[in-house]
């Protein structure tokens, strides 16, 4: 039970560090149609702006200075290379990005080294909230989720239920028509490149601390949030959250878990030796398979649901 | 010349009797004599033991690019999981290297790659039945999944990859023949010639057939396509096995190079390279790739020996060919050769002199900026002062930053008027080459 109520919570907690990743590819996506390879790159940078920042002027200022400095280089990436590449499609588009995280992860490296920075959990938030079957919760655990929480209420709440989100949602449907109502459209797609990006920077803001600060950061969550947004359906949000807290689950519960096939078929009382066909498989641990699972889901979706959980099109 | 003279005998009776008239094609067979004739060459002029194993390395890259570039070029599908069919090649070519080698395939060494190939294409034909049903972002999406799947599995299965220390081989084992034992380099790099001008000249061929032809409408215009009767996902799938194919071959010359395959054959990094270096060399002509080739092995091999900080020369290159040059290499030859032909380089001669010059100063001012940094970051313990160029720059002082920012900028403002004139001069060429079209097209 304890072990049980300790991976549930931290599964969440790193799906909803996830779906905040997740939300602002696809809302990028889902508005400018750039598929975003650089989106795990602005959480790096948001992680060691904020690392910078909070040398200087403390953590809580940093929660808010760290996303915006990060959403202004998305935005100035969009206004002086993703506008110039539009004309040429979407592979392009993607290309640009693809370039753009390369050029981060060197930069990264040229300025903050190439070793994990020491970005700690301020020690406001430092300590556990409760105590559950004897294992302790940390409260920054649940500061993460309450701030994932807070940004999604808001985003949404900006998109749908203020002028802003208006604007926003026809000049992605009507760009002319909101042209000519006197908004200038390319700013607003300038907006929301630098609006997704400082998403990507306030969830690395949090998770920075939370996991490891380092070059790699980017990398290995990259390839997942990409799953998270197939597996949820292109374009969907609520598919994104749906996947986000399945794939934080898995891979937290399989991390964790130490039982192989080899276990469970010597448990039930067959004999498996080195000779037995696909011996290698069978002796690994659910904990060495982790790593994968995210993928495996990936490949099983499109085989058996290709749309995503809740993609509406084919295609 | 001659001519041939081909008269359609097995017409339909009731059809017109059709003549053709097919002269040969000179261009092409100067072309492709002039291909095998350099791959057989080289290795006469360039006889240093660092160039045969760089000739060895273009030989399979070449390969490599060009089957990555059936995807990204020709059927539009841009993949980031490549390394995928390349690495698994090689890992298949080494594993069967230690068979002939332990006596238990009777296979000559000369046909390993195509069973580097086999597994490629086996492999592409598993994945690429799953990635295929998807095209555009979302093709590349589960292409890096799938990417990353196979290079984590690769850490899990020991056995067939080797884990940290990857699997040797040995390419001597086996009886040699015709006195072939490939024991030294220059045999191995014929071999690699070999297959190199076999595979390119079988691309080629491609995208002449039929299925090159539905692959690049699949590209263009999927929806027609399918108007049409054809099913794209077919089309694309039968693509994605043939590269993969082509993949396998390369993987297979990397392992009889190497004689050894590491597990980072297949992971990210490699696929990113094969993607950025194809497309630096140009994906809209058939031969872009095979500059992309060459340049790839010359940034891994020399480039990085230079500068620490390739890496980032290399991603800024890549932005910088994305927004002005999309083309790649390939399309900036084309684009010069369409204005010789018409005559009026000379006239964007000085131009070119300008653009060049001004963009050096500005690359060396850019360049000690970058180099003072790396310097600063990992090689202080050495230290203040570097050698740039033959410059001696001191990290601790003002001035040399101060210098190093000054230079850029200068040639940032110099290459920006440069740039203007060149604009102008281009656009009227242009304008001209474009009327002389019209012009002959009425004559």
């Amino acid at each position: 039970m304890e072990f049980f109520t300790t991976s549930l919570l931290n599964g969440i907690s790193y799906g909803l560090l996830l779906f905040m990743l997740s939300s602002g590819l696809t809302l990028i996506f889902s508005m400018m149609g750039v598929l975003n390879f650089a989106h795990a790159s602005f959480y790096m940078l948001g992680a060691y702006f904020a690392y910078t920042t909070t040398l200087f002027v403390g953590f809580w200022p940093s929660l808010l200075v760290a996303p915006l400095l990060t959403g202004a280089v998305g935005a100035l990436f969009e206004r002086w290379c993703l506008r110039r590449v539009h004309r040429f499609g979407h592979v392009a588009e993607l290309l640009i990005t693809f370039g753009l995280s390369f050029v981060i992860l060197e930069l990264v490296q040229l300025t903050w080294g190439r070793s994990a920075v020491d970005y700690r959990v301020p020690a406001a938030l430092d300590g556990p909230l409760f105590t559950l079957y004897g294992t302790q919760f940390p409260i920054y655990r649940a500061f993460m989720m309450g701030i994932a929480l807070l940004m999604l209420v808001s985003v949404w709440l900006l998109l749908s239920r203020t002028r802003i989100g208006l604007v926003i949602q026809g000049a992605l449907t009507h760009p002319e028509m909101v042209e000519a109502l006197g908004h200038n459209v390319p700013r607003v797609f300038m907006g929301v490149f630098g609006g997704g990006a400082a998403l990507a920077g306030l969830a690395g803001v949090i998770g920075g601390n939370a996991y490891v600060t380092e070059p790699t950061m980017a990398g290995a969550v990259g390839p997942i949030i990409f799953v998270v947004v197939v597996v949820g359906g292109m374009g969907s949000l609520a598919g994104a959250f749906v996947a986000s807290l399945l794939i934080g689950l898995v891979q937290t519960f399989a991390v964790a878990l130490d039982q192989s096939a080899l276990g469970a078929l010597q448990s039930a009382g067959v004999a498996v030796t080195p000779e037995t066909f696909g011996y290698p498989l069978l002796k690994l641990k659910i904990s060495q398979v982790a790593p994968i699972l995210p993928y495996l889901l990936l490949v099983l979706m499109l085989i058996f649901r290709p749309k995503g959980l809740m993609g509406t099109r084919e295609g | 010349m001659s001519a041939v003279l081909k008269t359609a005998a097995a017409a339909p009776a009731g059809a017109r009797q059709r003549v053709h008239f097919r002269p040969w094609n000179v261009g092409r067979w100067v072309v492709w004599g002039g291909f095998a004739l350099l791959l057989g060459v080289a290795p006469l002029v360039f006889t240093s033991g660092l160039a045969m194993t760089m000739l060895s390395q273009m030989g399979y890259m070449i390969i490599i690019c060009l089957s990555y570039n059936l995807l990204l070029g020709q059927g539009g599908m841009l993949s980031f999981g490549h390394a995928v069919y390349v690495g698994l090649g090689a890992f298949s070519a080494i594993h069967a290297m230690n068979l002939i080698g332990a006596g238990r395939l009777a296979l000559p060494m000369s046909m390993v790659p195509l069973a580097g190939g086999l597994a490629g294409a086996g492999v592409a034909a598993l994945l690429g039945w799953v990635t295929t049903k998807k095209s555009a972002n979302t093709f590349a999406m589960i292409t890096l999944g799938v990417g990353e799947l196979v290079a984590a599995m690769a850490l899990m299965f020991p056995e067939f990859f080797g884990g940290e220390g990857g699997i040797s081989a040995n390419r001597t084992a086996g009886k040699p023949v015709w006195g072939i034992s490939f024991g030294p380099q220059v045999q191995v790099y014929y071999l690699i010639a070999l297959y190199c001008f076999v595979c390119t000249a079988a691309l080629y061929a491609l995208t002449r057939t039929p299925l090159g032809r539905m692959l690049n409408a699949v590209r263009d215009n999927p929806e027609r396509v399918e108007f049409v009767g054809y099913n794209t996902q077919v089309v694309r799938y039968l693509a994605f096995i043939i590269a993969g194919f082509f993949a396998g071959i390369g993987g297979g010359l990397t392992a009889l190079n190497f004689e050894i395959v590491t597990a980072d054959s297949v992971g990210g990094f490699r696929s990113g390279s094969y993607l950025l270096f194809t497309f630096l060399g140009g994906a809209f002509f058939f031969f872009g790739p095979i500059i992309g080739a060459v340049l790839l092995v010359l940034a891994f091999v020399l480039f990085s020996e230079i500068t620490k900080a390739w890496q980032i020369y290399l991603g800024l290159v890549f932005m910088f060919m994305v927004m002005f040059a999309p083309g790649g290499f390939s399309s900036l030859i084309m684009m010069n050769l369409r204005v010789a032909a018409f005559g009026k380089l000379r006239r964007l001669a000085s131009s070119y002199l300008a653009l060049g010059g001004t963009g050096a100063v500005a690359l060396a001012g850019a360049a000690a900026i970058v180099e003072m940094i790396y310097h600063v970051q990992l090689n202080s313990a050495l230290g203040p002062t570097l050698r740039f160029m033959g410059a001696t720059l001191d990290v601790q002082r003002l001035d040399s930053w101060f210098g190093a920012v000054f230079v850029m900028a200068v040639g940032i403002a110099m290459f920006e008027v440069a740039r203007r004139e060149f604009k102008r001069q281009w656009d009227e060429t242009q304008q001209e080459i474009e009327k002389e079209i019209k012009r002959r097209e009425i004559l």
